[in-house]
């Protein structure tokens, strides 16, 4: 994730009082690079680079693709905006990933 | 239809010396103070040699010497499977040495912005005077040189920019004014970059295409770069420029600013040219970006690999009257993504793919091959940034099963027959599908194929100007001619 | 902070920052999903590797 968005995604939950409302959604099209931006929003900047290198937002982030974040999105408003990604990346195995990434980040921020 | 694209040329510039000169290296050297210093010498260790550039067989594709789908049949990873025998020279171009473009570079330099001492001068002379495309009167310009501690002191004192062959200094590039950014040394270093490589290119497709300099009416430079100064930032004109460096003593031209669409909007602007009959041959041509080079070095850093993205890459087309020969640009099925049209993949795919065939009755399956964006995976995956060209096929894939031309279950044979793996070096503008636009022209005259369909985006958000995506495409058609006989 | 543990989630009244991709999903259409779900789009970005 580039610096510029990182710094600003910072700024953004920094000046709220309180983190629980916040909830970020990616659209990356590589399940790798994803990972990478997902673990940024969560326990930091992997490649400690950026604003938020050791910073843990500890955000809880999805991808569109998700069938778990489909299902809340009206229907014909995700067919036009989202639906043929459905073809081109896998909606099952974006939502075993991101799960594995929430999970992980669970672990990492018990509370 | 009467306009045609007569010949192309592509040349890579292997700058391994300049991969700490590209955006994303020069700003995380510039961050981290000793940080940066041991990150300049690990970069500056991780670069290729000149012979590895050239037996890369991504490179060899691009400048004509193996076809795309051959690809398919190397072992990857495709650094480690160099091919036997890979020349500099290809069927469309050249893969040029950084010694010798150092010579290019300094003949491009009107303004005494770079320079090289003495024996670095004398070193590269030779090289450049054995060019077959440096006239006499470019030779003068390489001049004598300047002592190397006037351009220590330049460096120390006043902002210069070091130039290094081999990690060692042999020259510098200065800025031209103390307060203007669009006049800093290293914006002016991509400028004369841009410009250097844009007449190499330009000069290898007036020997493919047979025509003379003085034969051009008109250039388009597509390149990306923003030549200027602080008064009008993107000004230009990279066009006119590159057309002098290259003598085209009839020729002005103007710049084509769309972001990576930017090769199929010149396109389109020569081909309009030439359909309304005002010029008859119109030069499109792409400098190479300094400013990409190096992008993703920290993932190629990460999995132990060579810096690939260590070549400038050139890319010019010559657009003229239909000659019965060559194929054609059917400027009846242009696609545009309208400002009007929605932002989503489907939308910007129905706007460049359906909508234009549409407009001549064909369907997607009839068209032969399609060329997207074409950036080398080998380069983009290690930084996580996926698999451009295959995403992109797979997405028109999806677009054909929404057009019920095929079953979902056929999107990868769609992928396998109708595109191609990536293999252009990601300079922005360059992969943005033309890079086939070679391949096919042969393969249409030869009558292997009969249409391909060049679809490219733009990402306009990124000048903050506008959150829409722009993009174009253009089918090219075997000559109807050509066809007759 | 409380970290959602569950599947269910529920968009309405979030403040939700968008990182869409150019040849992925872009931003816009990911935020115009999660407005039409009842969400506060709080930032959007697209991002462009290439």
């Amino acid at each position: 994730m580039d610096a510029e968005a990182q710094g600003s995604i910072k700024k953004i939950v920094e000046s709220q009082d309180s983190k629980d409302n916040f909830i970020v959604v990616l659209g990356a099209s590589d399940l790798e690079g994803a990972e990478i931006s997902a673990e940024t929003v969560t326990l930091g900047d992997p490649s400690f680079a950026g604003p938020l290198a050791g910073v843990s937002l500890g955000l809880p982030v999805y991808h569109i693709l998700e069938p778990d974040v489909r299902k809340y999105i009206p229907e014909d408003v995700y067919n036009e905006s989202v639906g043929i990604m459905a073809m081109v990346i896998d909606p099952q195995e974006v939502g075993e990933r991101f799960k594995n990434i929430r999970e992980k980040v669970a672990k990492n921020n018990p509370s | 239809m009467s306009v045609v694209i007569k010949d192309c040329a592509y040349v890579l510039v292997h700058v391994p010396d300049f991969v700490r000169y590209g955006s994303k290296p020069s700003r995380d050297i510039a961050v981290n103070g000793e940080e940066g210093r041991q990150l300049e010498k690990r970069i500056s260790e991780h670069v290729r040699s000149y012979e590895e550039a050239v037996a890369y067989p991504p490179n060899q594709v691009f400048i004509g010497n193996i076809h795309p789908d051959e690809l398919h049949n190397i072992l990857k990873p495709w650094y480690e499977h160099p091919l036997e025998d890979a020349k500099r020279e290809g069927k469309f171009g050249e893969i040029l040495g950084e010694e010798e473009f150092y010579g290019w570079v300094r003949i491009a330099d009107d303004f005494n912005l770079i320079w090289l001492t003495p024996d670095f001068i004398e070193r590269i002379r030779d090289k450049a005077a054995s060019s077959p495309f440096l006239t006499e009167s470019d030779l003068k310009k390489l001049g004598s040189g300047v002592p190397l501690g006037k351009i220590l002191d330049k460096v120390e004192h006043d902002f210069a920019l070091p130039l290094y062959y081999e990690g060692a200094i042999v020259g510098s590039v200065r800025r031209d004014h103390d307060m203007d950014d669009s006049l800093k040394a290293h914006v002016l270093l991509e400028n004369i970059f841009a410009k250097a490589s844009g007449a190499l290119v330009m000069h290898h497709l007036f020997r493919r295409a047979n025509l003379k300099p003085e034969e051009v009416d008109f250039v388009l430079s597509c390149s990306e770069e923003a030549v200027g100064d602080r008064y009008n930032r993107g000004g230009g004109s990279l066009s006119k420029a590159i057309g002098e460096m290259c003598h085209c003593v009839n020729a002005t031209g103007h710049d084509i600013k769309a972001f990576c669409a930017a090769p199929l909007h010149a396109l389109l602007d020569a081909a309009s040219m030439v359909e309304a009959g005002i010029f008859k041959n119109v030069v499109v041509v792409g400098g190479g970006c300094l400013a990409k080079i190096g992008m993703k070095y920290s993932g190629h850093l990460k999995h132990q690999m060579p810096i690939l993205e260590d070549v400038l890459a050139g890319i010019a087309f010559a657009v003229t009257k239909d000659d019965g020969v060559n194929p054609i640009i059917r400027l009846d099925c242009v696609g545009k993504h309208d400002i009007g049209a929605a932002s989503n993949q489907e939308a910007i795919m129905r706007s460049l793919v359906i909508k234009p065939l549409n407009k001549i009755g064909k369907k997607m399956m009839e068209i032969d091959r399609y060329a997207t964006e074409m950036h080398n995976p080998e380069v983009t995956l290690p930084a996580g940034s996926g698999n451009t060209p295959y995403t992109n096929y797979k997405l028109m894939g999806a677009l054909a099963v929404m057009a019920k031309e095929i079953d979902p279950g056929s999107i990868e044979e769609f992928v396998r027959k109708k595109g191609m793996p990536g293999f252009s070096p990601t300079q922005g503008h360059v992969p943005a599908a033309v890079p086939f636009l070679g391949h096919a022209l042969e393969a249409m005259r030869r009558g292997e194929m009969n249409t391909t369909l060049f679809v490219a985006k733009g990402s306009l958000f990124l000048g903050r100007m506008s959150q829409l995506s722009d993009g174009m495409s253009l089918l090219l058609e075997r000559n109807p001619q050509a066809r007759k006989s | 902070m409380k970290l959602i543990r569950e599947v269910k989630i529920m968009f309405q009244g979030k403040k939700a920052i968008v990182i869409g991709e150019r040849d992925g999903v872009p931003g816009p259409a990911i935020a115009k999903c999660l407005s039409a779900a009842g969400a506060e789009i709080v930032y959007t970005t697209t991002e462009c590797f290439v």
